[in-house]
Protein backbone atom coordinates (compact mmCIF):
# COMPACT_ATOMS: atom_id res chain seq x y z
CA UNK A 1 0.00 0.00 0.00
CA UNK A 2 2.67 2.82 1.08
CA UNK A 3 4.78 1.40 -1.88
CA UNK A 4 1.75 2.05 -4.32
CA UNK A 5 1.57 5.67 -2.44
CA UNK A 6 5.01 6.50 -2.82
CA UNK A 7 5.11 5.67 -7.15
CA UNK A 8 1.89 7.48 -7.26
CA UNK A 9 3.59 10.56 -5.64
CA UNK A 10 6.54 9.95 -7.38
CA UNK A 11 5.37 10.24 -10.45
CA UNK A 12 2.82 13.31 -9.52
CA UNK A 13 6.76 14.95 -8.66
CA UNK A 14 8.04 14.16 -11.94
CA UNK A 15 4.74 15.15 -13.60
CA UNK A 16 5.00 18.34 -11.84
CA UNK A 17 8.97 18.86 -13.00
CA UNK A 18 8.40 18.48 -16.55
CA UNK A 19 5.14 20.60 -16.41
CA UNK A 20 8.18 23.27 -14.78
CA UNK A 21 9.76 23.17 -17.98
CA UNK A 22 7.11 25.31 -19.82
CA UNK A 23 6.49 28.66 -19.46
CA UNK A 24 2.62 28.43 -19.79
CA UNK A 25 2.63 25.78 -16.61
CA UNK A 26 5.53 26.18 -14.65
CA UNK A 27 3.13 27.56 -11.87
CA UNK A 28 1.05 24.83 -11.86
CA UNK A 29 4.04 22.23 -12.03
CA UNK A 30 5.70 23.70 -8.95
CA UNK A 31 2.62 23.83 -7.48
CA UNK A 32 2.15 19.79 -7.95
CA UNK A 33 5.43 19.20 -7.01
CA UNK A 34 4.88 20.85 -3.33
CA UNK A 35 1.68 19.41 -3.38
CA UNK A 36 3.11 15.68 -3.76
CA UNK A 37 5.75 16.41 -1.14
CA UNK A 38 3.75 17.73 1.56
CA UNK A 39 1.40 14.82 0.73
CA UNK A 40 4.62 12.30 1.48
CA UNK A 41 5.50 14.09 4.46
CA UNK A 42 1.90 13.46 5.99
CA UNK A 43 2.16 10.17 4.62
CA UNK A 44 5.14 9.10 6.73
CA UNK A 45 3.33 11.03 9.67
CA UNK A 46 0.80 8.68 9.53
CA UNK A 47 2.95 5.56 9.66
CA UNK A 48 5.30 6.88 12.47
CA UNK A 49 4.67 5.91 15.83
CA UNK A 50 2.72 8.51 18.20
CA UNK A 51 5.99 8.60 20.42
CA UNK A 52 8.00 11.44 19.44
CA UNK A 53 5.12 13.39 17.21
CA UNK A 54 4.91 16.26 19.61
CA UNK A 55 8.52 17.40 18.97
CA UNK A 56 7.75 16.68 15.32
CA UNK A 57 5.02 18.92 14.54
CA UNK A 58 6.79 21.43 16.71
CA UNK A 59 9.76 21.32 14.22
CA UNK A 60 7.89 21.44 11.01
CA UNK A 61 5.91 24.09 12.04
CA UNK A 62 8.89 26.11 12.95
CA UNK A 63 10.71 25.12 10.08
CA UNK A 64 8.26 26.25 7.92
CA UNK A 65 7.17 29.12 9.28
CA UNK A 66 11.15 30.26 8.82
CA UNK A 67 11.11 29.07 5.34
CA UNK A 68 7.64 30.73 4.72
CA UNK A 69 9.32 34.31 6.06
CA UNK A 70 12.81 34.04 4.26
CA UNK A 71 10.95 33.56 0.98
CA UNK A 72 8.15 35.97 1.42
CA UNK A 73 10.56 38.51 2.79
CA UNK A 74 13.56 37.98 0.06
CA UNK A 75 14.17 40.44 -3.26
CA UNK A 76 14.65 39.22 -6.68
CA UNK A 77 18.12 40.63 -6.57
CA UNK A 78 18.98 38.16 -3.40
CA UNK A 79 17.28 34.93 -5.06
CA UNK A 80 20.99 34.00 -5.99
CA UNK A 81 21.92 33.60 -2.10
CA UNK A 82 18.53 32.71 -1.38
CA UNK A 83 18.92 28.99 -3.44
CA UNK A 84 22.42 28.52 -2.27
CA UNK A 85 21.65 29.01 1.12
CA UNK A 86 18.29 26.59 1.49
CA UNK A 87 20.52 23.73 -0.88
CA UNK A 88 22.83 24.16 2.18
CA UNK A 89 20.38 23.69 4.64
CA UNK A 90 19.28 20.70 2.77
CA UNK A 91 22.56 19.31 2.49
CA UNK A 92 22.93 19.97 6.23
CA UNK A 93 19.35 17.62 6.94
CA UNK A 94 20.22 14.66 5.10
CA UNK A 95 23.85 15.00 6.98
CA UNK A 96 21.76 15.12 10.26
CA UNK A 97 19.90 12.51 8.94
CA UNK A 98 21.91 10.07 7.78
CA UNK A 99 23.75 10.45 11.13
CA UNK A 100 20.59 9.45 12.99
CA UNK A 101 19.79 6.43 10.99
CA UNK A 102 23.38 4.91 11.46
CA UNK A 103 23.27 5.66 14.87
CA UNK A 104 19.79 3.97 15.28
CA UNK A 105 21.01 0.96 13.20
CA UNK A 106 24.40 0.06 14.85
CA UNK A 107 22.25 -3.63 15.45
CA UNK A 108 21.82 -4.44 12.26
CA UNK A 109 25.58 -5.74 11.51
CA UNK A 110 25.37 -5.07 7.60
CA UNK A 111 27.57 -2.83 5.63
CA UNK A 112 25.15 -0.90 3.74
CA UNK A 113 23.96 1.14 6.76
CA UNK A 114 27.52 2.50 7.33
CA UNK A 115 28.68 2.54 3.69
CA UNK A 116 25.55 4.18 2.41
CA UNK A 117 25.46 6.35 5.74
CA UNK A 118 29.02 7.78 5.63
CA UNK A 119 28.95 8.19 1.84
CA UNK A 120 25.40 10.51 2.93
CA UNK A 121 27.28 12.34 5.51
CA UNK A 122 30.37 13.10 3.13
CA UNK A 123 28.03 14.59 0.33
CA UNK A 124 25.50 16.63 2.42
CA UNK A 125 28.50 17.99 4.37
CA UNK A 126 30.29 18.90 0.91
CA UNK A 127 27.19 20.72 -0.10
CA UNK A 128 26.67 22.31 3.24
CA UNK A 129 30.11 23.60 3.79
CA UNK A 130 30.05 24.91 -0.30
CA UNK A 131 27.04 25.93 0.08
CA UNK A 132 27.54 28.41 3.34
CA UNK A 133 30.68 30.02 1.52
CA UNK A 134 28.63 30.72 -2.10
CA UNK A 135 25.74 31.85 -0.25
CA UNK A 136 27.99 34.37 1.99
CA UNK A 137 30.14 35.28 -1.45
CA UNK A 138 26.55 36.09 -3.03
CA UNK A 139 25.64 38.22 -0.56
CA UNK A 140 29.05 39.82 -0.31
CA UNK A 141 30.06 39.10 3.06
CA UNK A 142 32.89 37.46 1.54
CA UNK A 143 35.17 39.06 -1.03
CA UNK A 144 33.79 37.85 -4.66
CA UNK A 145 37.53 36.96 -5.80
CA UNK A 146 38.54 33.46 -6.03
CA UNK A 147 40.19 33.08 -2.22
CA UNK A 148 43.49 31.23 -1.48
CA UNK A 149 43.36 29.76 -4.52
CA UNK A 150 46.94 28.79 -4.19
CA UNK A 151 47.20 27.25 -1.00
CA UNK A 152 43.87 25.69 -1.59
CA UNK A 153 45.43 23.60 -4.73
CA UNK A 154 47.24 22.09 -1.41
CA UNK A 155 44.19 21.56 1.02
CA UNK A 156 41.75 20.52 -1.29
CA UNK A 157 43.55 17.25 -2.09
CA UNK A 158 44.58 16.80 1.64
CA UNK A 159 41.33 16.85 2.55
CA UNK A 160 39.70 14.66 0.23
CA UNK A 161 42.60 12.00 1.55
CA UNK A 162 41.27 12.57 4.84
CA UNK A 163 37.68 12.38 3.94
CA UNK A 164 38.58 8.97 2.25
CA UNK A 165 40.22 7.54 4.97
CA UNK A 166 37.14 8.37 7.65
CA UNK A 167 34.89 7.38 4.89
CA UNK A 168 36.77 3.56 5.26
CA UNK A 169 36.78 4.03 9.41
CA UNK A 170 33.23 4.48 9.18
CA UNK A 171 32.58 1.38 7.27
CA UNK A 172 34.97 -1.08 8.74
CA UNK A 173 34.82 0.55 12.49
CA UNK A 174 38.34 -1.68 13.68
CA UNK A 175 37.76 -0.50 17.31
CA UNK A 176 37.03 3.08 16.54
CA UNK A 177 33.18 2.36 16.24
CA UNK A 178 31.09 3.34 13.56
CA UNK A 179 30.03 6.91 15.30
CA UNK A 180 33.06 8.74 15.28
CA UNK A 181 34.02 7.50 12.49
CA UNK A 182 31.11 9.59 10.75
CA UNK A 183 31.30 12.53 12.68
CA UNK A 184 35.31 12.48 11.31
CA UNK A 185 33.75 12.19 7.87
CA UNK A 186 31.02 14.96 8.45
CA UNK A 187 33.81 17.52 9.71
CA UNK A 188 36.48 16.53 6.89
CA UNK A 189 33.82 17.12 4.30
CA UNK A 190 32.25 20.14 5.32
CA UNK A 191 35.88 21.30 5.44
CA UNK A 192 36.54 20.23 2.04
CA UNK A 193 32.80 22.20 0.96
CA UNK A 194 34.37 25.08 2.28
CA UNK A 195 37.62 24.98 0.36
CA UNK A 196 36.13 23.76 -2.90
CA UNK A 197 33.82 26.54 -2.96
CA UNK A 198 36.40 29.49 -1.80
CA UNK A 199 38.56 29.69 -4.78
CA UNK A 200 35.19 30.08 -6.76
CA UNK A 201 35.02 33.99 -8.68
CA UNK A 202 32.15 35.87 -8.79
CA UNK A 203 31.52 34.78 -12.27
CA UNK A 204 31.93 31.10 -12.19
CA UNK A 205 29.13 31.14 -9.52
CA UNK A 206 26.13 29.97 -12.24
CA UNK A 207 28.39 27.06 -12.07
CA UNK A 208 28.95 26.22 -8.34
CA UNK A 209 25.36 26.86 -7.63
CA UNK A 210 24.37 24.07 -10.54
CA UNK A 211 27.03 21.79 -9.04
CA UNK A 212 26.10 22.13 -5.69
CA UNK A 213 21.93 22.03 -6.46
CA UNK A 214 22.77 18.28 -8.34
CA UNK A 215 24.87 17.36 -4.94
CA UNK A 216 22.15 18.41 -2.73
CA UNK A 217 19.77 16.26 -4.72
CA UNK A 218 22.70 13.25 -4.34
CA UNK A 219 22.99 14.08 -0.74
CA UNK A 220 19.18 13.51 -0.60
CA UNK A 221 19.03 10.36 -2.78
CA UNK A 222 21.58 8.52 -1.18
CA UNK A 223 20.28 9.31 2.06
CA UNK A 224 17.04 7.30 1.09
CA UNK A 225 19.26 4.31 0.59
CA UNK A 226 20.13 4.45 3.96
CA UNK A 227 16.73 4.90 5.83
CA UNK A 228 15.62 2.54 2.79
CA UNK A 229 12.46 5.49 1.48
CA UNK A 230 12.38 5.03 -2.66
CA UNK A 231 10.68 7.94 -2.68
CA UNK A 232 13.51 9.70 -1.23
CA UNK A 233 16.18 7.94 -3.00
CA UNK A 234 13.97 8.78 -6.67
CA UNK A 235 13.30 12.70 -5.83
CA UNK A 236 17.08 13.02 -4.96
CA UNK A 237 17.97 11.54 -7.97
CA UNK A 238 15.40 13.61 -9.99
CA UNK A 239 17.40 16.55 -8.15
CA UNK A 240 20.92 15.96 -8.87
CA UNK A 241 20.48 14.94 -12.54
CA UNK A 242 18.81 18.05 -13.27
CA UNK A 243 21.51 19.92 -11.45
CA UNK A 244 24.38 17.90 -13.16
CA UNK A 245 22.51 19.22 -16.64
CA UNK A 246 22.36 22.95 -15.60
CA UNK A 247 26.09 22.42 -14.53
CA UNK A 248 26.98 20.97 -17.98
CA UNK A 249 25.14 24.08 -19.76
CA UNK A 250 26.39 26.76 -17.53
CA UNK A 251 30.25 25.16 -18.32
CA UNK A 252 29.57 25.15 -22.42
CA UNK A 253 28.38 28.86 -21.49
CA UNK A 254 31.55 29.96 -20.01
CA UNK A 255 33.67 28.12 -21.97
CA UNK A 256 35.18 26.54 -18.79
CA UNK A 257 35.69 23.29 -17.78
CA UNK A 258 33.96 21.97 -14.49
CA UNK A 259 37.72 21.39 -13.27
CA UNK A 260 39.02 24.77 -14.15
CA UNK A 261 35.98 26.66 -12.21
CA UNK A 262 36.90 23.88 -9.18
CA UNK A 263 40.71 24.42 -8.49
CA UNK A 264 40.09 28.40 -9.23
CA UNK A 265 42.24 28.81 -12.17
CA UNK A 266 41.13 32.33 -12.93
CA UNK A 267 41.36 33.00 -16.98
CA UNK A 268 44.75 34.99 -16.81
CA UNK A 269 46.48 35.00 -14.10
CA UNK A 270 48.26 38.02 -14.51
CA UNK A 271 45.74 40.87 -14.39
CA UNK A 272 43.04 40.74 -10.99
CA UNK A 273 40.07 39.86 -12.06
CA UNK A 274 37.38 41.87 -11.82
CA UNK A 275 34.31 41.06 -9.28
CA UNK A 276 31.40 42.38 -11.40
CA UNK A 277 30.94 41.28 -14.96
CA UNK A 278 31.29 44.61 -16.25
CA UNK A 279 30.54 47.08 -13.39
CA UNK A 280 31.83 48.02 -9.69
CA UNK A 281 30.11 49.16 -7.27
CA UNK A 282 32.60 51.25 -5.90
CA UNK A 283 33.55 53.26 -9.57
CA UNK A 284 32.55 56.70 -9.03
CA UNK A 285 29.08 57.11 -10.18
CA UNK A 286 29.87 61.16 -10.86
CA UNK A 287 32.18 60.29 -13.58
CA UNK A 288 28.58 59.95 -15.65
CA UNK A 289 28.84 62.23 -18.81
CA UNK A 290 25.71 63.70 -20.49
CA UNK A 291 24.26 62.04 -23.18
CA UNK A 292 25.22 63.60 -26.20
CA UNK A 293 28.10 65.35 -24.59
CA UNK A 294 29.41 62.03 -23.64
CA UNK A 295 32.67 60.71 -24.29
CA UNK A 296 35.48 60.63 -27.05
CA UNK A 297 34.31 57.99 -28.26
CA UNK A 298 31.02 58.57 -29.43
CA UNK A 299 31.01 59.25 -32.88
CA UNK A 300 27.45 59.66 -32.93
CA UNK A 301 24.46 60.93 -30.80
CA UNK A 302 23.09 57.93 -28.63
CA UNK A 303 19.98 59.64 -28.16
CA UNK A 304 19.31 60.88 -31.34
CA UNK A 305 19.95 57.04 -33.24
CA UNK A 306 17.97 55.67 -30.59
CA UNK A 307 15.14 58.15 -31.41
CA UNK A 308 15.55 56.94 -35.37
CA UNK A 309 15.83 53.64 -34.56
CA UNK A 310 13.56 50.57 -35.57
CA UNK A 311 14.98 47.93 -34.16
CA UNK A 312 16.63 47.74 -31.09
CA UNK A 313 18.08 44.85 -28.64
CA UNK A 314 18.99 45.80 -25.10
CA UNK A 315 21.59 43.05 -23.76
CA UNK A 316 21.68 43.11 -19.76
CA UNK A 317 24.22 41.62 -17.71
CA UNK A 318 25.25 41.71 -14.27
CA UNK A 319 26.09 45.19 -13.75
CA UNK A 320 22.18 45.90 -14.22
CA UNK A 321 21.73 44.14 -11.34
CA UNK A 322 24.61 45.70 -9.91
CA UNK A 323 23.57 49.31 -10.41
CA UNK A 324 19.85 48.25 -9.47
CA UNK A 325 18.68 49.53 -12.88
CA UNK A 326 16.11 47.18 -14.06
CA UNK A 327 13.21 49.37 -13.63
CA UNK A 328 15.14 52.50 -15.76
CA UNK A 329 15.36 49.38 -18.23
CA UNK A 330 11.68 48.90 -18.40
CA UNK A 331 11.14 52.43 -18.79
CA UNK A 332 13.99 52.74 -21.89
CA UNK A 333 11.53 49.26 -23.30
CA UNK A 334 8.50 50.93 -22.63
CA UNK A 335 9.22 54.86 -24.06
CA UNK A 336 10.54 52.74 -27.43
CA UNK A 337 8.10 50.50 -27.71
CA UNK A 338 5.25 53.76 -27.56
CA UNK A 339 7.15 54.77 -30.43
CA UNK A 340 6.72 51.78 -32.36
CA UNK A 341 10.40 50.69 -31.82
CA UNK A 342 10.37 46.47 -31.91
CA UNK A 343 12.54 46.03 -28.53
CA UNK A 344 13.98 42.70 -27.70
CA UNK A 345 16.00 41.54 -24.69
CA UNK A 346 18.69 39.16 -25.41
CA UNK A 347 19.52 36.90 -22.20
CA UNK A 348 23.13 35.10 -22.19
CA UNK A 349 22.99 32.12 -19.93
CA UNK A 350 25.53 32.82 -17.93
CA UNK A 351 24.59 36.69 -17.32
CA UNK A 352 24.71 37.31 -13.83
CA UNK A 353 25.23 35.14 -10.96
CA UNK A 354 22.98 31.98 -11.37
CA UNK A 355 21.29 30.45 -14.34
CA UNK A 356 18.80 32.44 -16.18
CA UNK A 357 19.23 34.97 -13.29
CA UNK A 358 18.92 38.09 -15.57
CA UNK A 359 15.43 36.50 -16.85
CA UNK A 360 14.10 37.22 -13.05
CA UNK A 361 15.33 40.62 -12.57
CA UNK A 362 13.38 41.33 -15.85
CA UNK A 363 10.05 39.39 -15.26
CA UNK A 364 10.57 41.51 -11.66
CA UNK A 365 9.83 44.83 -13.62
CA UNK A 366 6.83 43.36 -15.55
CA UNK A 367 8.98 42.90 -18.93
CA UNK A 368 6.80 39.72 -20.64
CA UNK A 369 9.31 36.68 -21.02
CA UNK A 370 8.30 36.69 -24.91
CA UNK A 371 10.46 39.74 -25.31
CA UNK A 372 13.52 37.54 -23.59
CA UNK A 373 14.99 36.09 -26.58
CA UNK A 374 18.21 33.08 -25.90
CA UNK A 375 21.08 33.25 -27.35
CA UNK A 376 20.76 31.36 -30.32
CA UNK A 377 17.56 32.81 -31.16
CA UNK A 378 18.94 36.33 -31.13
CA UNK A 379 22.18 35.91 -32.22
CA UNK A 380 20.73 35.91 -36.29
CA UNK A 381 19.03 39.44 -35.67
CA UNK A 382 21.79 41.33 -34.83
CA UNK A 383 22.66 42.23 -38.27
CA UNK A 384 19.21 43.71 -38.56
CA UNK A 385 19.13 45.49 -35.49
CA UNK A 386 19.43 49.51 -35.44
CA UNK A 387 20.79 49.45 -32.04
CA UNK A 388 21.62 46.70 -29.27
CA UNK A 389 22.22 48.83 -26.19
CA UNK A 390 24.37 46.85 -23.51
CA UNK A 391 23.82 47.45 -19.93
CA UNK A 392 26.20 46.55 -17.59
CA UNK A 393 27.84 43.32 -19.79
CA UNK A 394 31.20 42.69 -21.07
CA UNK A 395 32.47 39.52 -21.27
CA UNK A 396 29.16 37.99 -23.04
CA UNK A 397 29.52 40.34 -25.78
CA UNK A 398 33.24 40.66 -26.21
CA UNK A 399 34.42 39.84 -29.93
CA UNK A 400 37.91 38.39 -29.04
CA UNK A 401 35.76 35.26 -28.13
CA UNK A 402 35.44 35.13 -32.25
CA UNK A 403 38.66 36.68 -33.08
CA UNK A 404 41.42 36.29 -30.54
CA UNK A 405 42.80 32.69 -31.09
CA UNK A 406 44.31 31.67 -27.66
CA UNK A 407 42.86 33.91 -25.43
CA UNK A 408 40.97 32.09 -22.38
CA UNK A 409 37.44 33.14 -24.06
CA UNK A 410 38.33 31.98 -27.75
CA UNK A 411 35.10 29.95 -28.37
CA UNK A 412 32.82 31.01 -25.98
CA UNK A 413 29.62 31.60 -26.99
CA UNK A 414 28.84 35.39 -27.39
CA UNK A 415 26.00 37.80 -27.84
CA UNK A 416 27.07 39.03 -31.18
CA UNK A 417 26.22 42.93 -30.37
CA UNK A 418 29.45 43.96 -32.54
CA UNK A 419 27.05 43.11 -35.49
CA UNK A 420 24.59 45.66 -35.06
CA UNK A 421 24.84 48.71 -36.63
CA UNK A 422 25.48 50.88 -33.79
CA UNK A 423 25.98 49.89 -29.71
CA UNK A 424 25.41 51.67 -26.82
CA UNK A 425 27.70 50.57 -23.81
CA UNK A 426 26.16 51.05 -20.48
CA UNK A 427 29.20 50.39 -18.59
CA UNK A 428 30.68 51.39 -14.93
CA UNK A 429 34.07 51.46 -16.44
CA UNK A 430 36.13 49.80 -20.00
CA UNK A 431 38.64 47.36 -17.83
CA UNK A 432 37.96 44.07 -18.77
CA UNK A 433 34.98 41.69 -17.53
CA UNK A 434 36.03 38.86 -15.25
CA UNK A 435 37.38 37.01 -17.75
CA UNK A 436 40.30 39.58 -17.54
CA UNK A 437 39.92 40.23 -21.56
CA UNK A 438 39.83 43.67 -23.24
CA UNK A 439 36.90 44.29 -24.63
CA UNK A 440 37.83 45.56 -28.40
CA UNK A 441 33.99 46.86 -29.02
CA UNK A 442 34.56 49.61 -27.11
CA UNK A 443 37.48 50.84 -29.71
CA UNK A 444 35.01 50.72 -32.23
CA UNK A 445 34.01 53.91 -33.62
CA UNK A 446 30.01 52.61 -34.39
CA UNK A 447 29.96 52.23 -30.01
CA UNK A 448 29.12 54.80 -28.09
CA UNK A 449 30.18 54.25 -24.19
CA UNK A 450 28.06 55.98 -21.35
CA UNK A 451 30.31 55.05 -19.04
CA UNK A 452 29.06 55.13 -15.03
CA UNK A 453 26.53 53.58 -13.01
CA UNK A 454 23.86 51.99 -15.05
CA UNK A 455 21.01 54.02 -12.96
CA UNK A 456 22.17 56.92 -13.95
CA UNK A 457 23.60 57.14 -17.08
CA UNK A 458 20.05 55.33 -18.20
CA UNK A 459 18.25 57.72 -16.05
CA UNK A 460 20.38 60.96 -17.41
CA UNK A 461 19.39 58.94 -21.39
CA UNK A 462 16.27 58.70 -21.22
CA UNK A 463 15.69 62.09 -19.79
CA UNK A 464 17.05 63.36 -22.81
CA UNK A 465 15.24 61.41 -25.08
CA UNK A 466 12.08 62.13 -23.76
CA UNK A 467 12.79 65.49 -23.75
CA UNK A 468 13.95 65.22 -27.53
CA UNK A 469 10.98 62.65 -28.72
CA UNK A 470 8.69 65.64 -27.94
CA UNK A 471 10.26 68.10 -29.96
CA UNK A 472 10.32 65.95 -33.13
CA UNK B 1 5.44 1.73 17.34
CA UNK B 2 4.39 0.04 13.74
CA UNK B 3 6.87 -2.09 12.88
CA UNK B 4 7.98 -0.64 9.60
CA UNK B 5 9.05 2.69 10.53
CA UNK B 6 12.00 1.88 11.60
CA UNK B 7 13.09 -0.44 8.98
CA UNK B 8 17.03 0.10 9.46
CA UNK B 9 16.26 -1.40 13.42
CA UNK B 10 14.32 -4.25 12.13
CA UNK B 11 16.68 -5.48 9.69
CA UNK B 12 14.50 -7.20 7.00
CA UNK B 13 16.42 -10.62 6.71
CA UNK B 14 19.78 -10.73 5.67
CA UNK B 15 18.68 -12.78 2.46
CA UNK B 16 16.31 -9.51 1.82
CA UNK B 17 18.74 -6.86 2.33
CA UNK B 18 20.73 -6.75 -0.79
CA UNK B 19 17.68 -7.68 -2.93
CA UNK B 20 16.12 -4.22 -1.32
CA UNK B 21 19.62 -2.38 -2.13
CA UNK B 22 19.79 -3.39 -5.46
CA UNK B 23 15.69 -2.16 -6.13
CA UNK B 24 16.90 1.17 -4.50
CA UNK B 25 19.79 1.42 -6.67
CA UNK B 26 17.75 0.28 -9.84
CA UNK B 27 14.79 3.24 -8.61
CA UNK B 28 18.30 5.86 -8.80
CA UNK B 29 19.15 4.88 -12.31
CA UNK B 30 15.75 5.10 -13.47
CA UNK B 31 15.14 8.54 -11.93
CA UNK B 32 18.41 9.93 -12.99
CA UNK B 33 17.11 9.43 -16.64
CA UNK B 34 13.98 10.29 -16.76
CA UNK B 35 15.11 13.73 -14.76
CA UNK B 36 17.63 13.80 -17.37
CA UNK B 37 14.92 13.10 -20.22
CA UNK B 38 12.47 15.59 -18.68
CA UNK B 39 14.85 18.79 -18.30
CA UNK B 40 17.15 18.48 -21.19
CA UNK B 41 15.31 20.82 -23.03
CA UNK B 42 14.19 23.50 -20.45
CA UNK B 43 14.85 26.81 -22.19
CA UNK B 44 16.95 28.86 -20.51
CA UNK B 45 14.49 31.69 -19.51
CA UNK B 46 13.28 29.14 -16.91
CA UNK B 47 16.64 27.91 -15.41
CA UNK B 48 16.47 30.11 -12.33
CA UNK B 49 12.79 28.84 -11.23
CA UNK B 50 13.70 25.49 -12.11
CA UNK B 51 16.98 25.30 -10.10
CA UNK B 52 15.04 26.67 -7.38
CA UNK B 53 12.01 24.11 -7.46
CA UNK B 54 14.67 21.79 -7.44
CA UNK B 55 16.37 23.13 -4.69
CA UNK B 56 13.25 22.62 -2.88
CA UNK B 57 12.48 19.07 -4.16
CA UNK B 58 15.95 18.51 -2.54
CA UNK B 59 14.46 19.11 0.89
CA UNK B 60 12.64 15.71 0.25
CA UNK B 61 15.09 14.30 3.00
CA UNK B 62 12.46 15.79 5.45
CA UNK B 63 11.17 12.31 4.86
CA UNK B 64 14.15 10.61 5.91
CA UNK B 65 14.27 12.57 9.35
CA UNK B 66 10.64 12.15 10.04
CA UNK B 67 11.33 8.31 10.00
CA UNK B 68 14.81 8.66 12.13
CA UNK B 69 13.29 11.05 14.44
CA UNK B 70 9.58 9.10 15.00
CA UNK B 71 12.52 6.15 16.51
CA UNK B 72 14.55 7.97 18.28
CA UNK B 73 14.60 6.78 21.57
CA UNK B 74 17.43 9.04 23.23
CA UNK B 75 17.39 12.57 23.89
CA UNK B 76 20.26 13.53 22.08
CA UNK B 77 19.23 11.54 18.74
CA UNK B 78 15.62 13.64 19.12
CA UNK B 79 17.17 17.05 19.06
CA UNK B 80 19.34 15.82 16.37
CA UNK B 81 16.22 14.59 14.45
CA UNK B 82 14.45 18.07 15.44
CA UNK B 83 17.30 20.10 13.71
CA UNK B 84 17.43 18.02 10.68
CA UNK B 85 13.31 18.06 10.42
CA UNK B 86 13.80 22.23 10.46
CA UNK B 87 16.51 23.09 8.73
CA UNK B 88 14.75 20.50 5.65
CA UNK B 89 11.25 22.05 6.17
CA UNK B 90 12.99 25.51 5.72
CA UNK B 91 14.23 24.08 2.49
CA UNK B 92 11.22 22.78 1.06
CA UNK B 93 8.86 25.80 2.29
CA UNK B 94 11.16 28.10 1.66
CA UNK B 95 12.04 26.81 -1.72
CA UNK B 96 8.28 25.95 -2.83
CA UNK B 97 6.89 29.64 -1.93
CA UNK B 98 9.99 31.89 -3.25
CA UNK B 99 10.18 29.32 -6.72
CA UNK B 100 6.25 30.43 -6.87
CA UNK B 101 6.98 34.12 -6.22
CA UNK B 102 9.39 34.07 -9.36
CA UNK B 103 6.70 32.39 -11.46
CA UNK B 104 4.40 34.83 -10.57
CA UNK B 105 6.18 37.53 -12.25
CA UNK B 106 6.51 35.85 -15.68
CA UNK B 107 3.90 37.39 -17.82
CA UNK B 108 3.59 36.99 -21.71
CA UNK B 109 2.46 40.23 -23.93
CA UNK B 110 -1.03 38.89 -24.32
Amino acid sequence: MYVLAQIVLAIALLWGIRLMGKTETARLGNRLAAASLLTAIVLVLGRSGTLNMPIILVSLAVGSAIGLILALRITMLQIPQMVALLNGLGGAASLLTALLAVAGGKGTGSLVGPAAGSMAVAVGGVTLGGSLVAAAKLHRLLPQQPVCARANRLIAPVLLVLLGLSVGMAIFPAGFGTMPGLMAVAVCAVAFGVFFALPVGGADMPITISLLNAMSGIAASVCGLVVDDALLVAAGAIVGATGLILTRVMCAAMNRSLFQVLVGASATPATEPVAGIATDESAPPAATPAPGACGASAAFDPVECLLEARRVVIVPGYGMALGEAEALVRDLYEFLERRGVDVKFAIHPVAGRMPGHMTVLLADVDIPYDKMIQLDAINPEFAQTDVAIVVGACDVVNPAAITAKGTPIYGMPILHVHEARRVIVCNADTQPGYSGIENPLYARDNVALLLGNAASTLDNLLKELQLRGHQT
Amino acid sequence: MPEHSKPWRNAPDRKDLPVRLLLLLVVFAVSTAAGYRIIRRVPPLLHTPLMSGMNAISGVTVLGSLAATAAALSTGSRLLGAAAIVLAMINVVGGFVVTDRMLGMFRSKH
